[in-house]
């Protein structure tokens, strides 16, 4: 099976039809059939799919469910929010050159330590990836040693990105508490809010999404995908064929959050605030969901399960403004319980007029 | 709404030649009028009734005639507490929905979230909710409190009236209680209150085991001088707190506590029987005997069919927003944004406390400061309220970095003006 | 008692600054009727005659004063004391008793007090009320005494000590008096004297009033309140750390709560129920219908509203378990990761439901009267609701613990979760025991949110700020073990509370958490570990 099998090859020309369409019907087109709003609003889906997929990837293929997948979002996009805090410059409301407003606003006299090198975009772009690796290299490395499996590591995984939560909530902490990081002008001095600049971080999310799942799609297809996969099925069988299951396990976390900060490193700018509001539990549990709803293990499905919640959630909370919790906890069930392959296992079942598979072995957790 | 959908589906299926001009507003259409608040999530137990507030405001005008003969009409949304999402949803109403006016947000973070949404696309936003200032946006009018208006007036009294000589200032940990506290700090201290008579201490967003902060204010006010509380705590967190200083046996007549985000809402979810004598600022309280709020409480309980149903403070900073919007589009001729923006500072409305409410060239309002007492039954009675309304001041003169800044949208074009260096920053 | 009644007489009228002879002269329908008028200040002027004046009516008068009842009817001036009858405002004149009839929305307004004028009302009641025949009210009035001492008290109270007879009520006399002697000018001897009383008494509101005499100008004075602040100060950190262990427990006692069904439906059954937060919701929902109901109808029963309610919130959450449990979580066995999903989608339902039915906001769920206010215990004070959750937690969980190990169904429940297939073949319908097993979480879940409707909002986001500690708690003490939870709970509510006065509340969370997180690598299957293939095979 090659890298691009048939799945992979229609999502990736669907994807690079809406990256051209989106922006040429935005930026060329006379009488913008695609609104500016739009853009963002399919760069923000692009994000959410590309960290389906970063989950997909471990719990699909390894099987480690993590609740917590968020915090790595969140840090990605904290370290790109911080590099965005330092481009303001001394177009903050105070003027001040160095420190941004909050800080200038909670009396610090100087930069904490650890906002130094965030005004070179190389630095910001290096830690999107690293703070996030390192947070699941060590969280990995203790809780996969220990062998921590099934619900307690989904719990304790649900802890750290509560914890983390909390902790940049606290003001002292240096990351502008509650309100987040927010206000931003410009990155690598194009505009945030002109249109073109828009539609570039449009094509980079699509880029960026493209590329996480080819990578994805070269871990599950090699070698090691497969003791993945075999990790996932029986994890003690494997582990007494001599694999060292938990620098496997590790491995593919910490690709997974490296992927998952890029995401958030992506979504920021696109949507102008990141806040601790990101840490918080429920959002990470939503991404299990977009995982499950496309189609736990199949990487396309997982982006497509992203796009699908967030396009409903768009639509519903503009219609049902009143009613579309129900609307939306409906499908989660009629989506768990009569689709248990996910969406796209169904459609690709009716194209193949066939029954529908068995559900794999998703009793080892 | 249909073109957005079309759109949204032609995109999603790349029929990228679905041409959809996008359309000025029409002049003789209805205008249209954003509600942006969140109605479910954590916020929804305060921010509904906002929304229902608007959408009685706009029944209210329309059986008036709507504006110049054009009929007003409300598209609501649900940014369901979720801080991203309102810039999302802010965006849909401006360009969508193509709303001539956005009445919506609560916290502090929300608003922030959608200030660069509204600054793009220039249009406008009311928003109701006292806050912590330190802020004035060229598409915002900021029709709460600002600090001036309501934590000053109040710990006057409290050493006035109270004697208090300590004091304990609690909040939940976010922007608004930290700036409330830093002016407070700053401000006690000029008055010559000592540094060790002053207690600050936070807690986190639903914080709801207050049983030893509770102890502590009780060990911090048995010092043999007179302690009161200051209470910035936010939202849910509160309900636990009054039933814990209710069984501890904190009574108002010992350690009074003065809140600043508890009104008659939050009190609704309460047994006020043992919190008799607490107190709160506000700029308006339902109790408060005049004309325009008997008009406006009666109107409210017509609209919502629940007698017992209560109005507070963001309600009315509601009203007067949109009674101050609907003049100054009067006044233009127009829903044009610039124009009406243009039109607003000056434009003066009556208050529901008997005065006169005027919109300033920074863009905050005049408002009479109240402090009321809780009574038993979930209501405030005033004890004390300024002689005149007192001006919003968007800087406040307690913290060095904003002292030198002032706003002014009439004469100087600029929210943060530096009288210092003579400049308008961020620009 | 005439001779009580002439000392109140001169004491009070010196008090208000008057003249005795004018007090005399005022009518006391006339200093009634000025009450509305003038600012505070000058209320409390006239509190002062009214309470001098003697008058049988004075002391009801000054209640409806002090509780905002004193009100002025709009339509002729007339002032009336108005009581709330069944939800209807009833008037009756303030003088005469007369009825006047039902007043109208913002028909009448209330005469204002603020605080300082309560404690002037409360102190002049206390002096009318110090030889009441009723025991309860004269120590209402020496705590009144004590609260606000006043020197020109002082020998009222001298009298009124002499004839006590209760003894509670003659120790607050006696700490009354000690207060007045430090608040006046008495001699040097009687202030020592004072001073050693309240060091006995050793608590905080003693604390409060020697603290200011540390500085007091004599040497003697000074130094015997400074040891006396010490020796107290001393006392109560000594006390301190048993407080903490108290707060601890009932932390411990909530967290037991709310995640005790959770135990049994995640613990014990495997499903991860995201909708176990919504079960206690709806617990706490039903507590507010019930007390509803019982305000309308029955309003003699609301002390035993809270009885009455368990049972009730643990069918209704019991119901919608069960219902959960038959309509999705059964079809998905064998496929615990899926039951996440459903139950998220049934929990968003259930809060949208809610918020569609009782609205957004918060609701008001009142404490019965046995529920509230505290006593002490030593220097340690405990509240009555953090007592009785305490006690409710551990019965819950007694029986819970009898209905597992000791009925017949608990032994099925036991082997069906056990081996499936096995306690299918001994003939035990596993589908209607999963039922109930899931309808005992949830109605143990729904008896949490009895508890929590005292303690905490009554909102539709009631659950899920509670969600995340659950699934801590019940995975700490190890999934599957009831008394692990039982373990777990206390654990994290201790350590939360003896690290909060030493990092703040946020940061002994973040610790708490961080611990949990280590523990587990610790023992990867929580604190009592089941043994077997009962949680995730």
């Amino acid at each position: 099976m090659g890298l691009i099998d048939r799945r992979m090859g229609i999502f990736l020309a669907g994807l690079f039809i809406l990256t051209v369409a989106i922006p040429v019907g935005n930026l060329l087109i006379d009488g913008k059939p695609v609104p500016s709003y739009l853009v963002s609003l399919f760069g923000k889906y692009l994000c959410y799919a590309l960290l389906a997929v970063a989950l997909d990837l471990v719990w699909g293929y390894c099987g480690i469910l993590s609740l917590g997948h968020g915090a790595f979002f969140a840090l990605g996009g904290y370290a790109m929010g911080m590099h965005l805090m330092r481009q303001i410059g001394d177009r903050g409301v105070y003027a001040n050159p160095d420190l941004p407003d909050f800080m200038v606003f909670l009396n610090y006299s100087e930069l904490p330590w650890f906002w130094h090198g965030f005004d070179m975009f190389w630095f910001a772009c290096l830690m999107v990836m690293l703070v996030p690796g390192l947070l699941a290299f060590v969280f990995g490395w203790f809780a996969f040693r220990s062998r921590v499996t099934g619900v307690y590591l989904s719990i304790i995984t649900q802890a750290m990105t509560y914890a983390l939560m909390l902790a940049f909530f606290r003001n002292e902490m240096g990351f502008g508490g509650n309100n987040g990081l927010t206000d931003f002008k410009d990155v690598l001095g194009f505009n945030l809010q002109s249109d073109s600049t828009r539609a570039g971080l449009f094509i980079l999310s699509a880029i960026a999404l493209a590329a996480g799942l080819l990578i994805a799609k070269a871990i599950t297809n090699s070698k090691l995908g497969k003791i993945l996969i075999a990790i996932r099925d029986s994890e003690s069988r494997t582990r007494f064929l001599g694999y060292r299951v938990e620098e496997y396990k590790l491995f593919v976390f910490v690709v997974s959050a490296m992927m998952a900060g890029v995401a958030g490193a992506l979504y920021t700018p696109q949507v102008g605030i990141i806040n601790p509001g990101e840490f918080s539990p429920a959002n990470s549990i939503e991404i299990v969901i977009w995982v499950a709803l496309g189609g736990r293990g199949t990487l396309v499905g997982a982006a497509i399960g992203a796009f699908l919640v967030a396009l409903t959630k768009t639509l519903l909370t503009g219609w049902l403004p009143e009613a579309w919790l129900f609307a939306l906890g409906a499908l989660f069930i009629f989506v768990t319980l009569f689709m248990p392959t996910g969406v796209l296992g169904v459609i690709e079942s009716t194209l193949r007029r066939k029954p529908a598979p068995k559900p794999t072995q998703e009793a080892s957790v | 709404m249909t073109s957005f959908r079309k759109l949204l589906i032609g995109a999603s299926l790349g029929a990228t030649l679905l041409s959809s001009t996008a359309l000025a507003a029409s002049e003789d259409g209805p205008i249209k009028v954003g509600v942006l608040h969140s109605l479910s999530g954590t916020m929804a137990i305060s921010e509904t009734t906002l929304k229902d507030a608007v959408l009685m405001l706009i029944d209210e005008q329309n059986k008036k005639g709507g504006i110049d003969g054009r009929m007003l009409e409300a598209v609501v949304v649900d940014p369901a507490s979720d801080w991203p999402l309102f810039a999302e949803k802010a965006r849909e109403l401006i360009e969508a929905n193509e709303v001539d006016v956005v009445f919506g947000c609560w916290t502090s973070v929300s608003r922030k979230s959608v200030l660069p949404v509204f600054e793009e696309l220039n249009s406008i936003l009311f928003y109701p909710v006292q806050y912590e200032g330190e802020e004035s946006q060229y598409n915002v009018f900021y029709t709460g409190a600002a600090p001036n208006q309501q934590a000053i007036p109040a710990v006057d009294y409290l050493m006035a009236n109270e004697g208090v000589e300590r004091w304990v200032l609690a909040g939940t940990d976010y922007v608004y209680p930290r700036t409330t506290n830093k002016i407070l700090e700053a401000y006690l201290m000029d008055q010559g209150v000592a540094a060790e008579d002053i207690m600050v201490n936070y807690t986190p967003f639903g914080h709801s085991d207050w049983q030893t902060i509770v102890s502590d204010i009780k060990t911090f006010g048995s010092a043999g001088k007179k302690t009161a509380v200051v209470s910035t705590i936010n939202g849910d967190a509160n309900v636990p707190f009054y039933k814990e200083l209710g069984n501890q046996g904190i009574e108002a007549t010992d350690i009074p506590v003065v809140a600043f985000s508890v009104g008659e809402e939050e009190l609704a979810g309460l047994d006020t029987t043992p919190l008799v004598g607490h107190l709160a600022a506000w700029n308006y309280f339902m109790s408060v005997d005049s004309p325009e709020n008997d008009a406006f409480i009666d109107t409210w309980l017509d609209f919502t069919g629940n007698d017992d149903s209560v109005t507070n403070d963001p309600m009315e900073a509601t009203y007067i927003g949109f009674n101050m919007w609907v003049k100054a589009v009067e006044e233009a001729g127009t829903t044009d944004p610039d124009a009406v923006i243009a039109a607003l500072p000056g434009i003066e409305v009556p208050n529901l406390t008997g005065g006169t409410s005027v919109m300033l060239p920074n863009h905050h309002i005049t408002k009479p400061v109240l402090v009321g007492e809780i009574q038993d039954d979930g209501q405030f009675s005033v004890v004390w309220e300024t002689d005149g309304l007192v001006a919003g001041d968007a800087w406040s003169d307690f913290l060095p970095e904003s002292a030198v800044l002032t706003s002014d949208w009439v004469d100087l074009k600029c929210g943060n003006y530096n009288t210092q260096t003579e400049t308008c920053g961020g620009s | 008692m005439t001779h009580l009644r002439s000392y109140l007489f001169t004491v009070l009228t010196c008090v208000a600054g008057l003249l005795a002879t004018m007090a005399t002269a005022q009518d006391f329908d006339a200093l009634v009727a000025s009450l509305p008028d003038g600012n505070f200040d000058d209320r409390a002027a006239v509190v002062g005659q009214i309470a001098a004046s003697g008058d049988d009516r004075a002391v009801g008068l000054l209640e409806a004063l002090s509780d905002g009842e004193l009100q002025v009817l709009k339509s002729d001036g007339r002032l009336v004391i108005v009581t709330d009858v069944k939800g209807v405002d009833i008037a009756a004149d303030a003088l005469t008793g007369a009825e006047a009839g039902v007043v109208p929305r913002r028909g009448a307004s209330a005469i204002r007090v603020n605080n300082s004028l309560r404690r002037t009302i409360g102190a002049a009641i206390g002096i009318l009320t110090l030889s009441s025949p009723d025991p309860a009210r004269r120590l209402t009035a020496a705590e009144a005494a004590f609260r606000a001492p006043d020197p020109d008290q002082l020998d009222l109270l001298q009298t009124a000590i002499l004839d006590e007879t209760d003894p509670r009520v003659s120790a607050a006399l006696k700490s009354a008096i000690a207060a007045t002697t430090l608040a006046g000018d008495s001699t040097v001897a009687d202030k020592l004297a004072a001073i050693a009383i309240l060091k006995t008494q050793a608590n905080q509101a003693a604390l409060g009033i020697l603290t200011p005499l540390v500085a007091a100008p004599d040497a003697q004075i000074a130094a015997a309140a400074a040891d006396a602040v010490d020796q107290i100060e001393r006392t109560q950190k000594l006390w301190s750390g048993a407080q903490n262990v108290l707060f601890g427990i009932s932390l411990g006692s909530v967290l037991l709560l709310a995640a005790i069904g959770l135990a049994i439906t995640f613990g014990v059954m495997g499903v991860i129920n995201m909708a176990h937060g919504e079960l206690v919701m709806i617990g706490a929902y039903t507590t507010f219908a019930v007390q509803e109901v019982i305000r309308n109808s029955f309003p003699f029963l609301f002390d035993w509203s809270l009885l009455i309610a368990a049972p009730l919130a643990f069918l209704m959450a019991g119901a919608v378990g069960v219902a959960i449990e038959r309509g999705c979580v059964r079809f998905l066995y064998g496929r615990p990761l899926e039951t996440l999903l459903a139950t998220w989608g049934v929990s968003l339902i259930l809060q949208q439901t809610v918020r569609s039915i009782f609205g957004p906001n918060n609701r008001e769920v009142g404490n019965p009267s046995w529920m509230s206010g505290a006593f002490d215990i030593g220097h340690l004070t405990i509240t009555y609701n953090r007592l009785w959750i305490f006690v409710f937690a551990l019965a819950v969980f007694a029986i819970l613990l009898f209905v597992m190990k000791k009925t017949p169904i608990g032994l099925q429940m036991r082997a069906v979760t056990q081996n499936r297939a096995m306690a299918a073949s001994m003939g035990i319908r596993t589908g209607w025991v999963d039922a109930m097993t899931f309808g005992l979480g949830a109605g143990i879940a729904g008896l949490a949110g009895v508890a929590l409707s005292q303690i905490d909002n009554v909102s539709p986001n009631l659950g899920q700020s509670y969600i995340v500690d659950s699934f801590m708690v019940v995975v700490f003490g190890g999934a599957g073990n009831i008394w692990g939870t039982l373990a777990g709970a206390f654990s994290i509510g201790i350590a939360n509370k003896f690290l909060e006065p030493y990092s703040g509340a946020v940061l002994a969370k973040i610790i708490v958490l961080v611990c949990i997180i280590l523990f587990i690598q610790k023992r990867p299957r929580g604190l009592f570990a089941v043994k077997g293939r009962a949680v995730d095979g």
